[in-house]
């Protein structure tokens, strides 16, 4: 932990979700501790990060209770705002600021959005869904709230290591789609573990009154997987970016409809 | 229709045909679009310098064995439809070339 800046001292933590490290810098050690808790297991050690934030901690009486989220480019520099927090993103130093409270839902939601804006680009998207490894490979459960994604994520056998129970990180590499744990969690709110496998299936999940697997048309895949991509950023580039990439991850990716039961039999059926 | 109508497709989408649909999403405010085959046959024909008229004739009669007249009006009211989510751009006079376009 170390950092200087010109006013008062600074502290940094670096915390790689998707293997993509984000140098965080803060002026209070209270709430750097909060931070390196928050992403534990997702906090490596200070070197050379990709992006970097400072952040400005603005006092609690200084938040709105607006929640919508605007994300808008403007000459290349990123400008992301919320009630609670307003943040800025030069994308070509890769530096910016964030000017929030003592809160750490307000970096949290900063990072998935800033996470969004970087994934657009490389042919990946964070995406409402549970995921786990099994046997070294990924699967995916997506679905609306209610649809099961945190019920078969506390299903998982033993044998399988839940990357999230709520947004799922995918990134397409070398060799195709992988899927990496994040610290995003739902109502299991159990941090994932921090690793990923490559993708063998995504589920798009339905509660039913017995075990089903049926595949699903190319389109509706699609469709189902734009309808759970997470993206904020009101950009045409990126808009047609992100729905390339749910064309490819389709193309590559098997995706099929899981009506399941809500016991552990229906992982009998994920392999 | 009295007189020559042209379609060109936006530059402000993407589009992907998977299977017998074409799927189309507006940059401009991410809906998506789903074209049925005639719909698609449209799209797919729309390329600034063909007027709709002669779309209609040369590529829906033909493979859809549909009368003129029902396919005209059915080929303008969807023209007009995609023109208005700003996926399809629609004009009197044929559009100029890719690059040559006026500033």
């Amino acid at each position: 932990m170390s950092g200087l800046a010109t006013a008062a001292e600074r502290f940094d933590v670096v915390i790689a979700i998707g293997g993509l490290p984000i140098r965080i810098r803060v002026d209070d050690p209270a709430f750097l501790r909060v931070l390196q808790e928050r992403y534990a297991g997702f906090v490596i050690s200070p070197r050379r990060a990709r992006f970097e934030f400072e952040i400005d901690l603005a006092p609690p009486g200084l938040i709105s209770e607006d929640e919508d989220v605007r994300v808008r480019r403007d000459s290349g520099r990123w400008s992301l705002d919320r009630g609670d927090f307003h943040a800025e993103w030069d994308s070509a130093s890769a530096r910016g600021r964030i000017r929030q409270t003592a809160n750490p839902y307000s970096i949290d939601a900063v990072l998935r959005i800033v996470h969004t804006l970087l994934l657009a680009k490389e042919g990946g998207f964070l995406l409402h869904a549970a995921s786990a490894v099994r046997n070294g490979r990924a699967f995916l459960f997506t679905g609306v709230s209610g649809a099961g994604k945190t019920t078969i994520a506390s299903l998982a056998p033993k044998d399988a290591v839940v990357l999230t129970d709520e947004i799922s990180y995918v990134r397409k590499l070398e060799g195709g789609y992988s899927a990496f744990g994040t610290p995003f969690t739902g109502e299991l709110a159990k941090v994932g573990e921090n690793i990923h496998g490559p993708i063998a299936a995504l589920y798009l999940l339905a509660k039913g009154l017995e075990n089903r697997v049926e595949p699903v048309s190319s389109s509706e895949a699609v469709r189902a997987l734009l309808s759970n991509i997470l993206f904020f950023a009101a950009d045409a580039e990126l808009v047609q970016l992100v729905f390339q990439s749910a064309c490819e991850f389709v193309g590559c990716v098997p995706v099929y409809r899981l009506t399941f039961v809500p016991d552990e039999r229906v992982w009998e059926m994920i392999a | 229709m009295n007189s020559k109508r042209y379609v060109a497709r936006s530059s402000e989408i993407a589009a992907r045909r998977l299977g017998d649909e074409m799927m189309i999403m507006s940059g401009r405010d991410s809906t998506l679009f789903t074209l049925n085959e005639v719909a698609t046959a449209i799209w797919e024909a729309a390329d600034g310098s063909t007027a709709l008229d002669e779309i209609v004739q040369r590529k829906i009669c033909p493979a859809f064995e549909v009368e003129l007249e029902v396919a005209l009006r059915d080929a303008e009211s969807l023209a007009e439809g995609l023109a208005g989510h700003g996926i399809l751009l629609l004009s009197d006079e044929p559009f100029p070339p890719p690059g040559q376009e006026s500033k």
